[in-house]
């Protein structure tokens, strides 16, 4: 590890070490070098002092969500926080992401997250249209198609106050990612879930805790891909709830608009 | 920090962010208060708004719609008594506008922060016990904020018009002055605001699963979509220049300095 890149030092870093019940945050000094991120100093402290240390990660491109913690207390896909955003001498916390349970160190059991996913009914076909039939414009995909984007890193349900600082909402409440995937099916041009008595919007209401969110924008400014989690699916689900439950006059003089 | 050993402690360590995470709601908090404190003295302060030679009425007065209004200052007629000298006349209109910005999205994520600390920032534990956000009364009252987006495109209908009349010299022929040029501002900046409205966007066609049959609409909701990628801007832009526009017609009909004129 001898300075082979000009521009290395020794990195401070805090890290969590425990499991599910009994912990602490331990210190660490481990070598960086230039154009490091976190999850390069976790994996050099594996491999150099603490060879249990519990981490999980994948693709180091951003891009299969594995990665999630919190560094300095902010919810972050460890591989794509480079070391360069804190000064060398900085000590940097990296804790597991406080709103699942901890299984062993940086890893946390994300069930809910799988749980939830489950309640959302799946797209609903469209009658009398085989798959591969299936005709739809650009523009009419395109707002269901931003929210494809998700890598399911979680960290958007991280850090949602709803259940991240209460988590006796978790039983009423889906979080931003589940709720996305509501207004994605919700605004798909080919769902039939109406046709077949469902209801999404109300759906979101009552069964996914859409009431909950007030719209503080947590999760949009951590979503790694960028997905305007609170302009473009939560907002709008609200507004198409409000179409149907709260503007008793807009009823009178609208039809549903498909 | 003392030093959590269980995962449940961890938990409980408000935060471990070490930026400045309050920053942003304090100032959030100082910039809405300001303008609360400079509504409710301007408001019952109760004169100045009118500069009867330019024609200009101050925002926080229009329409003015009581009896209790200067001469001049009503263009819309007087339907409302005056009621008492406690009774301003902007009691009837600033409910609406009021309630639009309470009601609305940005101001909601403002204030929750900043004031209610529901979370004071992302990752900050906030400070309740209990949490049901816009489930239940009163704050499930937020959804008819399309009502009060009704009501703004009313007011700002109103505030345009107060624009072109302020196009007039103290001869009544065209002119204009550096009053009318921040009323133009105001009112370009608060038909910003207005129109690119979350409710307003949904409403114009964010409602419509197929933009491909709706071709006009799909078009007007682009157009408000890329608008209300600055709603937060806006928001604050216009906070800022109805309470300027204001200051500025009531020094000036205070006479505090002459209007510097343009054009007549
Ligand atoms: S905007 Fe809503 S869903 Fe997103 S973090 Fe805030 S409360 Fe949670
Ligand atoms: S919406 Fe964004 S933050 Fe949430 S799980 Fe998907 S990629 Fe992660
Ligand atoms: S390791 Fe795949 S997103 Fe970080
Ligand atoms: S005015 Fe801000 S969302 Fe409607």
């Amino acid at each position: 590890m001898e300075g082979t890149v000009e521009m290395g030092y020794r990195a401070r870093l805090r890290v969590w070490r425990g499991d599910a019940d009994s912990g602490e945050l331990r210190d660490y000094e481990v070598d960086a070098e230039e154009g490091e991120v976190v999850l390069d100093l976790l994996h050099r402290l594996q491999a150099t002092q603490c060879p249990d240390l519990a981490v999980r990660w994948n693709c180091k491109a951003g891009k299969c969500g594995s990665c999630s913690a919190e560094v300095n207390g902010r919810p972050r896909l460890t591989c794509m926080t480079r070391m360069s955003l804190f000064g060398e001498e900085e000590t940097i916390t990296v804790t597991p992401m406080r709103t699942f349970p901890v299984i062993k160190d940086l890893v946390c059991d994300v069930s809910y997250n799988y749980v939830k996913a489950r309640e959302v009914p799946a797209f609903s076909p469209p009658g009398g249209l085989e798959p591969g039939e299936y005709r739809m414009h650009q523009r009419d995909v395109e707002r269901s198609q931003e929210f494809r984007k998700c890598i399911e890193c979680f960290l958007c349900q991280d850090t949602c106050h709803v259940i991240r600082d209460h988590s006796e909402n978790k039983e009423s409440f889906s979080g931003p990612r589940f709720l996305m995937r509501v207004a994605e099916l919700e605004m798909h041009p080919l769902d039939s879930h109406e046709e077949k008595g469902g209801n999404r919007p109300e759906e979101a209401r009552g069964d996914h805790g859409l009431g909950f969110c007030n719209i503080t924008k947590c999760c949009t400014e951590v979503c790694p891909e960028h997905i305007g989690i609170t302009d473009n699916a939560l907002i709008p689900l609200k507004e198409r709830l409000a179409d149907q439950r709260y503007d008793p006059l807009g009823r009178l003089f609208r039809r549903k608009n498909r | 920090m003392s030093a959590p050993t269980t995962t449940s402690a961890l938990r409980r360590v408000r935060t471990l962010r070490t930026d400045r995470w309050w920053l942003p709601p304090l100032g959030t908090a100082l910039g809405l208060g300001a303008f609360v404190v400079y509504g409710l003295v301007r408001t019952f302060m109760n004169q100045w708004y009118w500069v009867p030679e330019y024609h200009y009425l101050a925002p926080f007065f229009s329409p003015c719609l009581s009896d209790a209004c200067v001469p001049g200052a009503s263009h819309l007629g007087t339907p409302f008594p005056d009621l008492a000298p406690w009774v301003p006349p902007p009691v009837f209109v600033l409910p609406f506008v009021l309630g639009f910005r309470l009601t609305c999205y940005y101001y909601r994520k403002a204030y929750y922060r900043s004031f209610w600390a529901s979370p004071p920032a992302c990752a900050v534990t906030e400070p309740h016990r209990r949490y049901t956000g816009e489930t239940r009364f009163p704050l499930i009252m937020q959804n008819v904020h399309r009502y009060f987006f009704y009501a703004a495109l009313l007011v700002a209908g109103v505030l345009t018009y107060d624009t072109v009349i302020a196009f007039r010299g103290p001869d009544g022929g065209f002119g204009f002055g550096v009053g009318t040029l921040l009323m133009l501002i105001n009112v370009v900046l608060l038909w910003g605001y207005t129109l690119s409205c979350h409710s307003c966007r949904h409403l114009i066609g964010g409602r419509i699963n197929h933009f491909s049959k709706h071709p006009v609409r799909y078009r007007m909701w682009t157009l408000v979509s890329r608008l209300n990628g600055h709603h937060m801007g806006l928001a604050w832009a216009s906070l800022l220049s109805v309470a300027l526009v204001d200051l500025y017609v009531m020094l000036i009909a205070a006479g505090a300095f002459p209007d510097p004129r343009l054009f007549n």
